[in-house]
Order: C-alpha cells, then structure tokens, then sequence
C-alpha cells in the first residue's frame, strides 16, 4: 500500500512531539444529557492526546458518543466535567466570543451530510468561513485574495469546474469535497471530521479519505475522524475505540 | 460579510418573505394614498373657508353693531400696525330671501353680508379668490364644452353693476310682464268694466316683485316717499334695477336634477342675475321687521355648501340705510364686523392677542378664521388622526405576519444556522442575518410601496374613472363636493414617516425569531434533519 510508505516519516515526527504538551487533550471528560429529571450520560471520563500532525480515528457504535466527543472537543458544546486543552491551555472554558473565534481560526469541521448552505455556490460556500472572521469593510478590501486562496483550495480537492454550482447540484463526494475545502480556506490547526464517508459509497469514500491523508501528510494537519467503519479507521495512525462513553485504546495505527 | 450575503439570498430565494413584502407594501401605499388624498380635502376645505373669511375677524357681539367704523379701523391699524395688510367693514345679519317661482314663493333664511365688493376682494387671502367664486367671471360648461365665455374680464374689480347681458334678460323679463299686465287688464275691462279697482290685486300672485308701481321710486328718495306713491310722475327706466343689489349663493336658487335617462346631472337655476328677490331681516336697535327689493347682480358659489346655501351679499350702504343702522345727523353707518387681512398669517395669533387687549372686551370678540371654524376643522384633524391610527394597525398586522414568516424560516433554516456557528459565527452574528433580514424586508416592502402610493396619488383621477368603469357606479361623486378632480396633497414629511414606520415594524416583528435563532444551540441545530 502506497500509504504505508508515507507514514514512515510522520511517525518520526511524533516522537519529540510527545514531550511537547500535545497539541488536543481531554481530561476527565464527562457529558451527561438531561431528560426530564433523568442524567443520560454519554461520556464518562474520558482522557486523549492528540499530537501535533496526527490522524487519528475514533471508531464507536452509533449511540456510542463519538460525535458528543468531537463535539465538545471541537467547542461546539460544553463538557459537563473535565476540561478540553489546546496546546496544554483549557479551552471549554472560555468566553463565548472567544470560543467563536477558536471554532473559526483553530478547527475546520467536515460533517456526514456535508452541512454547505443551500442558498450559496460552491465557491461562496467555501467562503464563508472567511466571511464570518472578517468584518464587511475588511472582507471586501481583501475579497479578489481570499477569492484566489478559496479557488486554490478548491483546485486541491478537484472541484475548479463546480465552481458556481449550487450544493443540489453536486454529487455526494463533490459536496463532501467542498465541505472539506470550506474547512481548509480558514487555515485550520485541527480538522474535525465526523464521519466525512458516511453518506458516500465506497469508492468515493475512499477518494475523501486518501484527500483527508494527503492533507495530514502534506500539511501536517492535525485530523481527528470519527467512523464507524473500522476498516478506514485503520488506516489513520492511531485508533481508538469508544464504548459506552468509555476510550479503550486499540492499537497504535495499523 | 456572510450576514448580508445571507439576508439577500434569503429574500431572494424565499417566495414566502414576498408574502411580507407585499402586505408591508399594501399597507404602506394604502397610508400614502389615504392621507393624501385626507390632506387634500383637507387643504381645499380650508381654502375656500379661508375664501369667505380673511385672516382675522373682528366681531361685534350686538347686532346693531358699532358706529363711526373708520375710528375702530384706525386703533385696529394702530394696534396692529405693519401686520395688518387691508381692511374691510361688514354688516352681518340673519334674514329671508323670497323668491317667485312658478307662482310659488319660495323662502330661505339666508345670511346677509353687507359689503363693499372692492375692500372685500382686497381682504381675500389671495387676488382674486373673491372674484372667482363670482358666476360672471367664470365660463359655463356643459359636457366639456363651453357655452359661455366669462361675462367679466379676470382684472375687471367686483362691483354692484350688473353685468349687459344680465341688464338685457332684466329688460326682456321686465317687458313681457308688462304685457302681461296690460293684457290682463284689457281682458278684466272687457269682462267687468266697472271693477277696476281690483286691477293690482288681481295679478300679484303671478307678476314678480318689478311690478311693483313705483319701482324707481326708491333710487333717489328714502322710505317714507315709498309708501305715499306721492311722487311725481316722471319718465323713469322701468327696468331700472333696485338700489339694493346682491350677490346669492348659488345653493340658494338653484337645484338639482337628473334628466329622463337618470344619469346626467343637471342643475337648474330659478333665479338669475337681472332677476329680483325680496329680503327680509330685523332694522336694529327694538328688532321690527324691515323688507327690501333687490337686484340680483352675481351668483356667488365658494365650494363650501355650508356658505353657498346661506349666504347672501349686499351692498353695505344699502343694508345700513334698510336697517336704520345710519345716523342721520352725520351720515355715519354702523358696521358689525371687520375683517382683516394680515401680511403674515403666522403672526396671526399674536395680531389677535393684540387686539383682543386693545379693543372694549365686552364689544368685540378677535377671532382668526380657523378659531372661528374652530370646530369643523378640529373635526376634520380627528378624523384624520383616526383613520392613520386604523391605517397604522394594517401595518402592525403585516408586521405580525412577518413575524410568523420568520419563525418559519427560522425553523427552516435551523441546520444552516448551526452550520454557520461551527463555523465560527456568534450568537449575535446569526440575529444581525435575521434582523437584516427584516430590515431588507422592510425596506424592501416599503419602497415599493412608497412607489406605489405615490403612482396611486399621481393618477388617482384615472384609477377612479377606471374603478368607477368596472363597479358601473360613479365612486367620486362630484355632487357630493364641488372638485371636478379629487384633491390630493403630497407630503414628504408624511411619507417619510410612514416609510420610516413601516421598517422600524419590519424590523421589530423580526426581533424575536431572531433571538430565537441566536440561542439556537448548534449541537442540536446540526441534528435537525
């Protein structure tokens, strides 16, 4: 397999990296859900380092919290006990602007059903990340570079002739690719994907997951994959098994 | 960057926000057109009360009024000084005007107003208006076309001369009854030769006031030779006309009717100028009943109803004298109210604050005209006010509907709102999308119906010939008011509170689901499927 031969020099890599506080970690995660006057716990104490440049895959049965977990650690919730540190600082506990902003600048989200808005064209959906950090007068004085640098995203995940094409237009893995170019054109540290191959079929499944590898390979992105599926799973470095709210550590990358 | 963007793409791709925009238009354009068209009548109602009364009235609480008019004129013009542009003296009395028609008398009680047509006119609040209320300065129409020129030229000042057509049907009038008179005569000789003496009895019922004997008798001498018949007989004009001479409002001689088809409205005068009417009214001091013959010189038609079926003109000098209101030691007659025309009528209360504390208190009530109408134009203001209060209520209904709308987009639209909060955008970023949203809304809405208003306004007169075409029924009745056209009146002040009104409730019914949208939580929001 061609992509065992490129993991050789990544996992070099990792071995200073675990001195260095690693780059996402949670500490004693725990997340209940109310229902009526019942707590419905779905993350029960949950701890994980997530080194700088890593892939790693969260596999779990649906129900299981793997989405709950990438949720909170992506600040999109709060956990209910413990904390979420980025770069070894706490992050849950931020304030909400500043929360926003860490959303906008550090993560980039890819969703199972792609989540573009449907009023928008390609391009103008990839946008929008860079929409949301600027101000108007800001964006519109840089909008012909961010333009550009949107484009040139879109060249990477191959979708330059879908340009002005809205999302019902698109095939899924096209959607799916825009998605991910709308998460990269912020420059994100961290690439949150939850399960990004879960509404495609096989073959274009693969295709996502080889873009989402190049991308930890070539820009050293920090990728956290939830799935369901073990056999892409294995194919991040490391995987880790969610049960019952609970990490069992499977083992370090195939 | 991504609100804006959003808000537009949502109104453009949401036919439902077009539901929004169009009752926030209708309603809009309904308040424009309405008030208006209010203001219009308004306006047009003010100027011909304005017409017959000038800025300031200074009035005599006693019938009989005050002697020596030029002293009271002199401390006005003190006291009021460089404010006061012209003055006029009246004589203001209630009274019966009697009329024959068709061997009918027929009565009114009229207003009388004695005036001295030149300083009257020059009270009026603008050149002219007194004139063109006047019959003999207007063409006639009738289907559009003219079939009478003016009688006077617009320059010619107003006076109690009759005009040579109306001194021509006068003569013409006045000689048929004559021979009238003379074959009846001739036919009652024949039948009893011996009872002449019953002669004058005979036709009274029929022949008008001009048959009186001696008509001429009461151009040179006063009263007393009137009822002796004493005067020598001298070769007089028997169509001369009477020294009393009026102008009548035009709703007092005439009425209206609808030829054999029912639908073309016309309008029939009994009495025309050249024609003589008797009046009635009270001689002052112990009120004892006085009548007069008058000459008809002018029929008189302001617009207001109110005045055109009561008022009658005459001359000022003629009225006195009627009245015993002359002194007959040095000729000075008595006059009951002066009007006053002001250079600036907006230092009219001031003028009038001025003289209510110059003038004897218990003699003189100081009144501008629209104190004096006070009550009709309150009316109208109330009316007014009530009608943009209901009008206003269809925009708040608008805006409830806008309000549901956005709930529905707001659920609509819950994904794509958790979708924008993961990717960075706060809770305040997604309400500034849906209260732009509205804001576009309302703006949106507005201008249109600001156009449409204004359009509607514009060309009323042909949207009402259309409306009354289809629903087959004359909706703007011009019997009703005198305007051959509806009267309108533009106020951009007026507008842009409306418009403005329209936006801030656009805005505010768009408020709560956009609060409702910012504490959308995105975990949940992304779940909606």
């Amino acid at each position: 397999m061609p992509e065992l031969l490129s993991l050789e020099p990544t996992r070099r890599l990792m071995q200073p990296a675990s001195v260095a506080p690693a780059h996402l970690s949670t500490v004693a995660l725990e997340k209940y859900y109310r229902k009526g006057d019942h707590k419905i716990p779905v993350l029960r104490g949950v701890e994980i380092n997530i080194r700088r440049g890593e892939f790693l895959s969260i596999v779990g049965q649906s129900g299981s919290g793997k989405s709950t977990l990438l949720h909170v650690m992506g600040l999109l919730d709060s956990p209910s006990v413990g904390e979420v540190l980025l770069d070894g600082d706490r992050i849950d506990d931020l304030p909400q602007t500043t929360r926003d902003e860490l959303r906008n600048r550090v993560f980039g989200f890819v969703f199972q059903f792609y989540h573009l808005l449907p009023e928008l064209n390609v391009l103008e959906n990839v946008l929008t990340p860079l929409m949301i950090r600027h101000s108007m007068f800001g964006y519109w004085k840089r909008r012909r570079e961010f333009k550009a640098q949107a484009e040139e995203i879109l060249e990477k995940v191959g979708l330059t002739h879908r340009l002005k094409h809205k999302p019902n237009e698109l095939s899924g893995g096209e959607m799916q690719r825009a998605a991910i170019a709308r998460s990269l054109v912020a420059k994100p540290e961290i690439l949150l994907a939850d399960e990004p191959t879960g509404n495609l079929d096989a073959g274009t499944g693969q295709e996502i997951l080889g873009l989402l590898r190049n991308l930890n390979e070539q820009e050293g992105l920090t990728i956290v994959m939830v799935t369901h599926d073990e056999s892409l799973a294995r194919s991040a470095h490391r995987l880790v098994r969610l049960t019952e709210g609970r990490l069992e550590v499977l083992n370090e990358a195939a | 960057m991504y609100k804006l963007l959003l808000s537009v793409r949502y109104l453009r791709t949401r036919f439902i926000a077009l539901a929004s925009i169009i009752s926030v238009m209708l309603g809009v354009a309904t308040m424009i057109v309405v008030n208006s068209v209010m203001s219009g009548f308004g306006t047009e109602m003010r100027n011909r009360i304005h017409a017959i009364l000038s800025d300031v009235v200074v009035e005599t609480n006693s019938l009989d009024g005050v002697h020596d008019p030029e002293r009271w004129m002199q401390i006005i013009r003190e006291v009021g000084g460089d404010d006061i542009d012209s003055m006029a003296a009246m004589v203001e009395i209630y009274g019966m005007m009697t009329y024959d028609y068709r061997g009918q008398s027929v009565m009114k009680t009229v207003q009388l107003v004695g005036i001295d047509p030149l300083t009257r006119a020059k009270v009026s609040p603008d050149a002219g208006v007194f004139q063109n209320s006047l019959d003999s300065y207007q063409e006639i129409k009738e289907d559009k076309i003219v079939v009478r020129e003016p009688l006077r030229l617009p320059n010619e000042p107003p006076s109690w001369e009759l005009t040579a057509e109306a001194m021509e049907y006068r003569r013409h009038h006045i000689k048929l009854q004559q021979e009238y008179i003379e074959k009846r005569k001739w036919e009652q000789g024949r039948a009893k030769p011996e009872a002449g003496a019953s002669d004058d009895d005979a036709p009274a019922a029929i022949v008008n006031p001009f048959a009186d004997p001696v008509p001429s008798a009461a151009l040179k001498d006063t009263a007393p030779d009137f009822t002796t018949g004493q005067h020598p007989v001298v070769e007089v004009d028997q169509a001369a006309p009477q020294p009393a001479r009026v102008f009548v409002g035009a709703g007092l001689i005439e009425f209206v009717y609808y030829d054999e088809e029912g639908k073309q409205r016309k309008v029939m005068r009994i009495v025309r100028p050249g024609d003589d009417v008797m009046i009635s009214t009270i001689s002052a001091g112990r009120p004892e009943p006085v009548r007069f013959h008058a000459t008809v010189v002018d029929v008189f038609k302001s617009g207001m109803s109110e005045y055109d079926s009561n008022l009658v003109f005459c001359n000022l000098e003629e009225l006195q004298r009627v009245r015993g209101m002359i002194d007959p030691d040095n000729n000075d007659g008595a006059i009951t109210s002066i009007q006053i025309k002001l250079k600036n009528y907006d230092r009219a209360a001031e003028v009038v604050r001025r003289l209510q504390a110059a003038l004897p208190p218990g003699l003189f009530s100081v009144r501008t005209w629209e104190q004096k109408q006070g009550p009709l134009l309150a009316a109208v203001e109330i009316e007014k006010a009530i009608l943009n209060v209901l009008l206003f209520l269809i925009i708040t209904v608008a805006g409830f509907g806008i309000l549901a709308i956005f709930y529905m987009i707001v659920v609509e639209k819950t994904r794509d709102i958790g979708i924008l909060k993961a990717l960075g955008a706060s809770s305040r970023g997604v309400m500034t999308i849906f209260l732009s949203y509205g804001l576009a809304l309302g703006v949106v809405g507005s201008g249109v119906g600001v156009a449409i208003g204004l359009l509607f306004v514009n060309y009323i007169d042909k949207i009402e010939k259309g409306l009354s075409w289809l629903t087959g029924r004359k909706i703007f009745d011009e019997t009703i008011y005198y305007f051959p056209n509806i009267p309108t009146d533009v106020s951009p002040t007026m507008v842009v509170w409306v418009a403005l009104a329209a936006v801030t409730i656009a805005v505010l019914a768009s408020v709560l689901p956009a609060r409702r949208a910012a504490r959308l939580h995105p975990v949940e929001a992304l779940r909606y499927e």
